[in-house]
C-alpha cells in the first residue's frame, strides 16, 4: 500500500519536473500539461497495444508530448499572444486530438498486454511485485532527473535559465529567446508527457480526461517541494520537485483513507489542492520578506566589518 | 562605423495618439568615436537607441553598421556586435541566477550549445574578472542578491567580456548613489580605451557630456540639433551649451509661442 504512494507519486514526479521546467525555470504560465499528460498515455497505450515494445512506447510518448508544447511555443513566439493563452488553445485541441490517438474511445484499457508493471516484478523476482515496481521506477526518474540537471548546466540549460529571469539579457547575448522557448517547453511537455505514459501502464488504462487539474495538483507539489529547502541548485530544485510530488501524493492518500472523519471527499480535493497553492504562495510571500530582511542585515554586518578593518588599517 | 540615413520613427501612425520621435535623422558614427548625447526627456535619446539596437523597426530610412545594411536585422542578431547596457540595472543579468552562471552566459555571444564550460578553471578566471569589483567571492550567490550598483558592475564587465565593437549606454549610472556611480563610470572608461570600442553614451549632466567622449550631439524634439567633436568640443562650457541651445530652440519655437500666448 504504501508502496503505492511512492509509484504514484514518483510517477507523479516526473509531470511535476516538466511543470518546474516551465512555471519557475522559463516562466512561462503553461497550460499545456492537461492535454500533455494525456497525450503521452494515449500514445503510450495504443503504441503497447499494437505490440510495439515498452521503451520504444515511451520514446513515442516523450516525442508527442515535444511536439505538443513546441506548438504552444510556436503559437506564443509567431502570434505575439501571451504563453497562458497559447497553452489553452493547444490544450483544447489535444483533448479532440487525444480521442482521435484512443480511436474515439474515452479510455482503453492496458488488458492482457505486457506493461512495464507486469513486467518489473518479473525483472525484480527477488523483491516482492509492488517493491520491484518501486525500485524500477525509482531507477527510471532518477535517470530521467539526472538528464534534466544535466541539461540545464550546459551552456544551452544556463541560457534558458537566464530568459526565465530577465529575457532582455538573453536577447543581449545575441541569442534568439523563440528558440528557446521552443525547446523549453518542448523538453516540458515530453517529460510530462512521458510521465502520462507511465501513469496509464501504472493505473492499466488511458484516459481522455486524465489530464483535467494537472497543472494546479503540479503547482502545489512544486510549492510542496520548496517549503523543503532553499536552493538555486539545479539538482537540488528537481529533487525537492521529486519530494513535494510524493508528499502531494501522499496528502491525497491519506485524505482518501481518513478524509470521511472530516467529512471530506474525493469530490473535494481539487478545491483543497487549489486552497494549498494560495496559502504556499501567501507563506512564500511572507517568506521572501523575511529573506530580503535577513539580507539586508547581512549587507550591513558586512558593511560592518569592512568599516572595522578599515578603521584598523 | 554606424550610419544611420533620414531615419524616422512614428509611434501609433494614423491615431491621435500619433508620434513622431525621430525626424530625419541624419548620423554617422567613425570607429572609435565616443558620443555623448544630450537632451532632455522625450527628445527621441532613448528611441535612437533602440533603433540602433533594434528593439522596434523604424518608420523610414536605413541603418549601416560596418558596411551592411542591418535595417530588418532583428535585435537579438544585432547584439552578436553592439553591446548595450541600460539604466535599470536589474536588465543586464538574471536575478534568478547564480553570478558564475550569469557569466558563463554572456562569456560567448550567440546560441548556445550543449557543452558543460563552466569548470573550476573558468571559475578562477571569473574570480579574477570579478576582483575589480570586489565580487570575486561571490561567485555563487544569486545576482539579485547584489546591490544596483553591483549589478551595473557586473553588467559592464560582462559585457566587456563578450567584445562587443560598439557600445550602447543608455544612462547606465543614473540610477546608482554617487559612489557606486563613479565606480561604473571609472570601469566604463577603461573598458572602452582598453578596447578601443565605438561607444554612445545618453547622459543628463552637461559637464560630463563636455568632458567625456570625443563627440557630443543634442537632441531635441526628435532632431539632432547640435553635433560638435574635436577641438570645437573642447571648447565647450555648459554656459555656452545652455546659450546654444536657447538660441536653437527660439529659432523653432518662436512661432510656436505666438500661436500659443494671447497677451
Amino acid at each position: 500500500m504504501i508502496e503505492g504512494i511512492f509509484v504514484d507519486g514518483l510517477i507523479f514526479s516526473l509531470m511535476v519536473i516538466g511543470i518546474l521546467i516551465s512555471y519557475r525555470i522559463l516562466d512561462f504560465a503553461d497550460l499545456t500539461c492537461d492535454g500533455s499528460v494525456a497525450t503521452g498515455a494515449a500514445v503510450a497505450t495504443m503504441a503497447i497495444v499494437s505490440g510495439v515494445p515498452i521503451s520504444i512506447a515511451l520514446v513515442f510518448a516523450f516525442v508527442s508530448g515535444v511536439i505538443a508544447g513546441m506548438v504552444t511555443a510556436a503559437i506564443h513566439n509567431k502570434l505575439k499572444i501571451p504563453g497562458l493563452l497559447a497553452g489553452i488553445l493547444t490544450m483544447t485541441m489535444l483533448y479532440s486530438i487525444n480521442l482521435r490517438i484512443l480511436g474515439n474511445k474515452a479510455n482503453v484499457p492496458l488488458l492482457r498486454v505486457q506493461t512495464l508493471y507486469t513486467k518489473l516484478p518479473a525483472f525484480f523476482s527477488f523483491f516482492k511485485p509492488e517493491i520491484a515496481s518501486l525500485v524500477g521506477t525509482l531507477l527510471f526518474v532518477l535517470v530521467v532527473k539526472s538528464l534534466v540537471d544535466l541539461w540545464f548546466r550546459t551552456d544551452l540549460g544556463v541560457s534558458m535559465g537566464a530568459m526565465g529571469g530577465n529575457e532582455q539579457m538573453v536577447i543581449s547575448q545575441g541569442i534568439n529567446p523563440d528558440v528557446l522557448k521552443l525547446m523549453g517547453i518542448g523538453l516540458s511537455n515530453g517529460l510530462i508527457a512521458l510521465s502520462g505514459g507511465l501513469l496509464a501502464q501504472y493505473q492499466g488504462f488511458a484516459d481522455a480526461n486524465l489530464g483535467q487539474g494537472m497543472v494546479v495538483q503540479g503547482l502545489a507539489a512544486i510549492m510542496i517541494g520548496e517549503f523543503l529547502f532553499s536552493s538555486n541548485r539545479i539538482s537540488l530544485i528537481t529533487l525537492r520537485a521529486i519530494f513535494g510530488a510524493i508528499i502531494y501524493k501522499a496528502l491525497l492518500f491519506f485524505g482518501r483513507k481518513y478524509g470521511y472523519l472530516v467529512n471530506i471527499t474525493p469530490n473535494d480535493f481539487k478545491l483543497l489542492t487549489g486552497i494549498l497553492v494560495i496559502v504556499s504562495l501567501f507563506i512564500a510571500q511572507g517568506r521572501s520578506a523575511a529573506s530580503s530582511r535577513g539580507a539586508r542585515k547581512k549587507a550591513l554586518a558586512r558593511k560592518t566589518a569592512q568599516e572595522e578593518t578599515d578603521a584598523y588599517a | 562605423m554606424l550610419t544611420l540615413e533620414n531615419i524616422t520613427k512614428v509611434f501609433y501612425p494614423g491615431t491621435v495618439n500619433e508620434k513622431a520621435a525621430l525626424i530625419d535623422i541624419n548620423l554617422h558614427i567613425n570607429k572609435g568615436d565616443v558620443v555623448c548625447i544630450i537632451g532632455s526627456n522625450g527628445s527621441g535619446k532613448s528611441t535612437l537607441f533602440n533603433i540602433i539596437a533594434g528593439t522596434y523597426p523604424v518608420t523610414n530610412g536605413t541603418i549601416t553598421f560596418d558596411g551592411v545594411d542591418i535595417t530588418g536585422k532583428a535585435e537579438y542578431r544585432r547584439a552578436m556586435t553592439i553591446g548595450r547596457i541600460f539604466q535599470d540595472p536589474t536588465k543586464g543579468t538574471a536575478a534568478n541566477m547564480s553570478v558564475e552562471d550569469n557569466m558563463i552566459t554572456a562569456e560567448t555571444k550567440g546560441m548556445k550549445r550543449l557543452k558543460i564550460s563552466l569548470n573550476n578553471a573558468k571559475r578562477e578566471e571569473f574570480r579574477e574578472i570579478l576582483k575589480q569589483i570586489g565580487l570575486d567571492d561571490r561567485l555563487k550567490d544569486n545576482v539579485g542578491l547584489l546591490s544596483g550598483g553591483q549589478r551595473q558592475a557586473l553588467t559592464l564587465l560582462m559585457t566587456a567580456m563578450s567584445r562587443p565593437k560598439m557600445l550602447l549606454l543608455d544612462e547606465h549610472t543614473a540610477a546608482l548613489d554617487p559612489r557606486n556611480a563613479q565606480i561604473v563610470m571609472d570601469l566604463t572608461e577603461r573598458f572602452i580605451s582598453e578596447q578601443k570600442l565605438t561607444a554612445l553614451m545618453v547622459t543628463h549632466n552637461m559637464q560630463f557630456a563636455i568632458d567625456f567622449g570625443t563627440r557630443l550631439i543634442m537632441m531635441d524634439e526628435g532632431r539632432i540639433i547640435l553635433d560638435v567633436s574635436g577641438e570645437e568640443k573642447k571648447d565647450l562650457t555648459v554656459d555656452k551649451l545652455v546659450r546654444l541651445f536657447r538660441d536653437i530652440r527660439k529659432k523653432t519655437y518662436a512661432t510656436d509661442a505666438a500661436l500659443l500666448t494671447t497677451d
